[in-house]
């Protein structure tokens, strides 16, 4: 009877709940394994031994055994970046939708909201180091690869343009498999959109740093990451335009075993610094002392 | 039956009249191959246009600048690295007007494939264009783009330099230049390769290229494992001219001459000419301000999502 469109809508899109929540979910009981809670072990993909979970996130989410960085979801990033209830959420209730018909790219979305409790793959929001202000955005690989379509675009530029108003440095932490086919040449267009609000910021004399993390390639590459007037990286991420599988198609040549990774690039001259993910925070609050200007 | 196959028809009936010496004949045979011409342009799927995007007589931008540019000097190199073949840039009159002219430059045949590596663009190509585009900033000139690359060029060097870097440069600091830039896509417009000299205050598209986020096959094998699918792939990814006006990502299509642009280039040379005369004289007037204000609000409103206003939701 009270059939309401608006209303109907909103229960479709919103997510679990509407702030980004900031407590780790607590590990479920699972049936068959009563010994071992699911969620309690973490596997490290990279040496495949397994330790408490706890202890990787007391570790900064870094393998204790072969120092391998697990990726983060936006959640823990935050978490491990900025002071303890220091951040406050901005932008909310964008809704993806899905201007190239493509089959089941709406449910797919969908299932990403729920299994992240994300609205898109890019959180951002207000936040403090040490008491340090600036305008936090972290980009999610768990949600669809941290793709960028035409929200992931919105929020970026107006992250930037947040920090624009509030005369704040911006940080921005990107983890992306690129564009976001699905939603065509508007994810295309996403990267002429940030690029541009970034050129803003930089006229207006404000700090923009990049912090390049696994694995940042395609049109985020190829746009605001490698913006920043400083770009920082984690250790191994893998950073670059195209693909390696894609490169090794195209030149039919093995490729070096270092290659695109984020030492490559430090050495090539396209990082300042990379950066291991303990030191991270206090490199940024640094950089972010030196941008201050003392009274 | 795709376009390529009807084209080869034609070609047979143009063989014929070759052949022939009587007038009656040759009268019907031609109209014939008129009629064909035009039914053959008639619904056109997405994937022959792709067709044509890529057919290797359509005109390339060398041609196109030859024609419509006077006293035309290419200028080479990005001064640091290299100068990339696969664009191709410089000044010349238009008209009576200086203008800065960059393009993507394709080859006719293998050997001049290879020489301008297919059309694809490294780090050092894009350093060139921006280049050309401050100095155009410098001496408040004009700047056209010819757009035509199936994408930057993915390789071990492209990478080491930054390719990502110079594409991302390309788009930041157009955003801001203080000239008009007017692109046209020729040809293929793929991916981040075509935007990074497609930030301009009027893309337009001849109505047989075809502008998206990756090569039809690089979508289908993204999103369905099969790079066979491209086919597919192109009639889903909107594309063509048409699709791209109504999305609203670009602001004209330039009408081909019926046959395409490959068959007759005086037509297509005159259609593009009508087009930047157009544009041109609209911009005359603008200030610099005005210009760049202009290109980054249409740029800033592009994207397709919509926004909850919780406002709404009380009382509900």
């Amino acid at each position: 009877m009270n059939h309401n469109p608006l209303k109907d809508a909103f229960d479709k899109h919103k997510r679990f709940k509407n702030k980004i929540n900031l407590e780790r979910k607590k590990p479920l009981q699972s049936d068959n394994a009563p010994d071992v809670p699911k969620g309690l072990y973490e596997k490290c993909k990279s040496c495949q031994k397994t330790f408490v979970a706890k202890d990787i996130a007391d570790n900064y989410f870094v393998c204790p055994s072969c120092d391998n960085h697990f990726r983060l979801r936006a959640i823990d990033r935050i978490n491990i970046t900025v002071d303890s209830h220091s951040f406050l959420e901005k932008g909310h209730g964008f809704i993806t939708l899905d201007p190239l018909f493509i089959d089941g790219y709406e449910q797919k979305v969908l299932d990403y909201k729920k299994q992240t409790s994300l609205d898109e793959a890019y959180v951002y929001g207000y936040a403090q180091i040490k008491g340090l202000p600036f305008v936090i955005g972290v980009m999610d690989s768990h949600f669809m690869m941290g793709s960028m379509g035409s929200v992931v675009g919105e929020k970026v530029t107006k992250s930037i343009e947040y920090a624009l108003v509030k005369r704040l440095p911006l940080i921005l932490f990107s983890a992306s498999g690129g564009a976001r086919m699905q939603e065509g040449i508007y994810s295309l267009m996403q990267m002429a959109k940030t690029s541009g609000a970034l050129k803003k910021l930089h006229d207006q004399g404000l700090l923009f740093v990049s912090v390049l993390t696994h694995p940042t390639t395609g049109g985020v590459t190829a746009s605001f990451a490698s913006l920043g007037d400083i770009i920082l990286a984690e250790p191994k991420a893998l950073i670059g335009f195209a693909g390696p599988r894609v490169i090794k198609q195209t030149i039919k040549q093995d490729l070096p075993d270092d290659f695109q990774k984020a030492e490559f690039l430090q050495d090539k001259g396209m990082v300042d610094k990379v950066v291991h993910r303990s030191d991270l925070r206090a490199t940024l609050y640094n950089i972010l002392k030196l941008h201050t200007r003392s009274a | 039956m795709d376009i390529l196959k009807k084209e080869k028809k034609l070609l047979k009936l143009e063989n014929e009249l070759k052949s022939l010496d009587d007038e009656k004949k040759i009268e019907s045979i031609n109209q014939k191959i008129e009629d064909y011409k035009y039914g053959m342009m008639q619904d056109l799927s997405a994937w022959d246009r792709v067709l044509l995007a890529r057919h290797p007589k359509r005109p390339t931008a060398k041609a196109i600048i030859n024609h419509l540019i006077d006293d035309f000097i290419e200028l080479h190199g990005d001064r640091n690295f290299a100068d990339d073949k696969a664009i191709y840039g410089g000044i010349g009159f238009y008209k009576d007007l200086p203008v800065t002219i960059i393009a993507q430059q394709k080859g006719k045949n293998t050997e001049e494939n290879i020489t301008h590596n297919f059309g694809m663009p490294h780090p050092e190509g894009y350093r060139k264009a921006l280049r050309l585009m401050k100095q155009a900033e410098k001496f408040n000139r004009p700047i056209i783009t010819l757009i035509d690359t199936p994408g930057a060029f993915p390789g071990i060097g492209a990478e080491a330099r930054g390719q990502g870097e110079a594409i991302a440069r390309n788009l930041f600091e157009m955003s801001a230049l203080e000239v008009p830039i007017i692109s046209i896509v020729i040809g293929e417009g793929g991916s981040g390769g075509a935007l990074a000299i497609g930030v301009a205050n009027e893309v337009y598209m001849l109505e047989n290229s075809i502008y998206s986020i990756l090569s039809p096959e690089g979508y289908a094998s993204i999103l369905w494992k099969d790079a066979k699918k491209a086919q597919k792939a192109a009639e889903v990814m909107k594309l063509t001219s048409y699709d791209l006006e109504e999305l609203g990502v670009i602001d004209g299509i330039i009408k081909e001459p019926i046959g395409g642009a490959h068959h007759y280039q005086e037509k297509a040379f005159e259609a593009i000419d009508k087009t930047l005369k157009e544009a041109l004289t609209h911009y005359q007037d603008f200030s610099g301000y005005e210009i760049k204000t202009a290109r980054y609000t249409k740029f800033r409103k592009m994207g397709f999502f919509q926004r909850f206003n919780y406002d709404n939701l009380k009382g509900v």
